[in-house]
């Protein structure tokens, strides 16, 4: 479903990407981890097309998305979700007109559709008694669960969470991270997620990977990797664990 | 790369880009008017924050600048013995050139700032990204109702500003130079009836053109530099401040080249 074959990227003279590949099934959870600005986001911002490779190639569901003209980029958008690190709710709307947003620009759906898409989805992240609010009005964890569901209004085949966790207190980190893992099993959704978050990763991840200075160190079961004897492997996860 | 490569990549390459992605911007929104329909709602708003709240700073200088100009032009035309022209001279000046200017600069400082710092906090918050990422067109979304909005507002504050104009003048005619305030007005009205253009003066249509340009310069350049915004909130006042800067200077002289447009 997504596959990335020997992508490179720099920004200047750094190399934030050097010859990446991975492969992402349907219904699959790819979790990574590494080290704050090693390019981890990186590798989301291309799956979504915001950046393009200097080399290699993205593909999502069969497409080159480096290929892509401006519609087809947007058709393939449109099947993906995109959970951004702080919330990037729209401030001067409401929690369900920032919901409904992309329901109303991309699809014909009436009125009535579109409420109940919305409540649906505000109702799987126990976020029902805020609809009426404005982003500024509700605490940072309430703007990442809201995040989340309009990540998943438009009810994507494919997921890119980025520092899901960040920001929030252990207990909500928790309920965000079983939620993932929800919509996962009830829905087969294939995601790709960037955490610092070992615990997250746990929940979430069918494939754990650790990455650093444009590649992976190690890929593989989360209890593959945790075990790992790479020295840099256990030194960044032992710190985390700690 | 040489001295003067580097020289020309340093001094010229971000102004350049600038104006290009600003054409670029104009262009694009121009190109999405017939979204409109979808937009009226966000049209009005942006109507409401643009004229209603921008009115009572418009009508307050353009009713100074209509008394300064009574003041001056009355103090010199009464060496002469020709006091009773200054309405003529006011309500020229005022509709052809002082009233269209000062809204658009007041405009610039008041809107093309907020547009910027509001598009550009977006930018930086990845607000914009997330609209990208849902496949929403930012341009259609966020500029045709901030360019339209300005477009259509700015001539009728102009308008109303030349009219308070005007009256500040006679205000200074009366008190200051002893003319009688009907007068004034009967002189100044006299002065807006020159040749004709779908009813309206050419003076009157003159200043209505040149601040509906302004207005739509004025949109662009504050939704350009807003979502060009990078780097923070240094990076959100640095496009704020080169949106009201940007703003004024292509006022300036597009004021001259108008005028020189419609009066030649």
């Amino acid at each position: 479903m997504i596959r990335l074959e020997g992508v490179k990227k720099a920004f200047g003279s750094q190399q934030v990407l050097d010859d990446v590949n991975f492969h992402v099934p349907a219904g699959h959870s790819l979790v990574i981890m590494g080290p704050s600005g090693s390019g981890k986001s990186v590798i989301l911002k291309h799956i979504i097309g915001l950046l393009q490779a200097d080399a290699g190639r993205v593909l999502v569901m069969d497409k080159d998305v480096g290929t892509l003209d401006r519609d087809g980029l947007a058709q393939l958008r449109r099947r993906m979700g995109y959970l951004f690190q702080h919330s990037a709710l729209i401030n001067w709307l409401s929690v369900f007109d920032n919901l409904a947003l992309p329901l109303r620009e991309t699809t014909n759906m009436s009125h009535a559709e579109i409420r109940e898409r919305v409540m649906h989805v505000l109702e799987l992240v126990q976020m029902t008694a805020a609809e009426a609010k404005l982003p500024a009005e509700i605490s940072g964890g309430m703007q990442k669960r809201v995040g989340l569901a309009r990540a998943l209004v438009t009810e994507p085949n494919i997921i890119l969470y980025d520092e899901p966790e960040a920001g929030l207190d252990p207990e909500m980190s928790s309920s965000v991270s079983h939620t993932m893992r929800r919509l996962k099993e009830e829905h087969g959704m294939t995601s790709v997620t960037v955490t610092h978050s070992v615990s997250c990763a746990l929940t979430v991840a069918d494939t754990l990977a650790v990455f650093e200075h444009g590649h992976f160190l190690i890929s593989g079961p989360p209890t593959e990797v945790l075990n790992s004897d790479l020295p840099r492997v256990r030194e960044f996860l032992g710190a985390q664990l700690d | 790369m040489n001295i003067i490569q580097k020289a020309g990549a340093l001094l010229l390459a971000p102004p350049v880009v600038d104006a290009g992605y600003t054409m670029h911007l104009g262009l694009a929104a121009l190109a999405r008017l017939r979204h409109l329909p979808r937009r009226w709602r966000s049209l009005l708003d942006q109507m409401h924050l643009c004229g209603v709240k921008s009115m009572h700073v418009v009508l307050f200088v353009n009713f100074f600048i209509g008394m300064i100009l009574a003041l001056q032009l009355g103090f010199e035309l009464s060496r002469y013995g020709q006091q009773e022209a200054v309405g003529f001279a006011v309500a020229v000046a005022m509709m052809r050139e002082m009233a269209p200017m000062m809204t658009a600069v007041v405009l610039a400082a008041s809107v093309a700032s907020a547009m910027a710092a509001e598009l550009g906090t977006m930018r930086v918050q990845e607000e914009v990204t997330a609209l990208e990422v849902m496949s929403i067109d930012i341009y259609s979304y966020l500029v045709v109702p901030r360019m339209l909005a300005l477009t259509l507002i700015a001539p009728m504050l102009t308008l109303l500003g030349a009219v308070v104009g005007i009256l500040g003048g006679g205000l200074i005619a009366y008190s200051q130079l002893g003319l009688d305030f009907s007068g004034y007005l009967r002189n100044s009205l006299d002065s807006l009836t020159d040749t004709s253009f779908l009813g309206l003066p050419r003076s009157v249509y003159a200043g209505l053109i040149k601040s509906m340009i302004f207005g739509f310069v004025i949109s662009v350049i504050g939704c350009a530099n807003g979502l060009r915004a990078e780097h923070g909130a240094s990076g959100v006042g640095n496009s704020t401040r080169a949106a009201v800067r940007n703003s004024i200077i292509m006022i300036i002289v597009l004021n001259f080249f108008l005028g020189k447009i419609i009066y030649q």
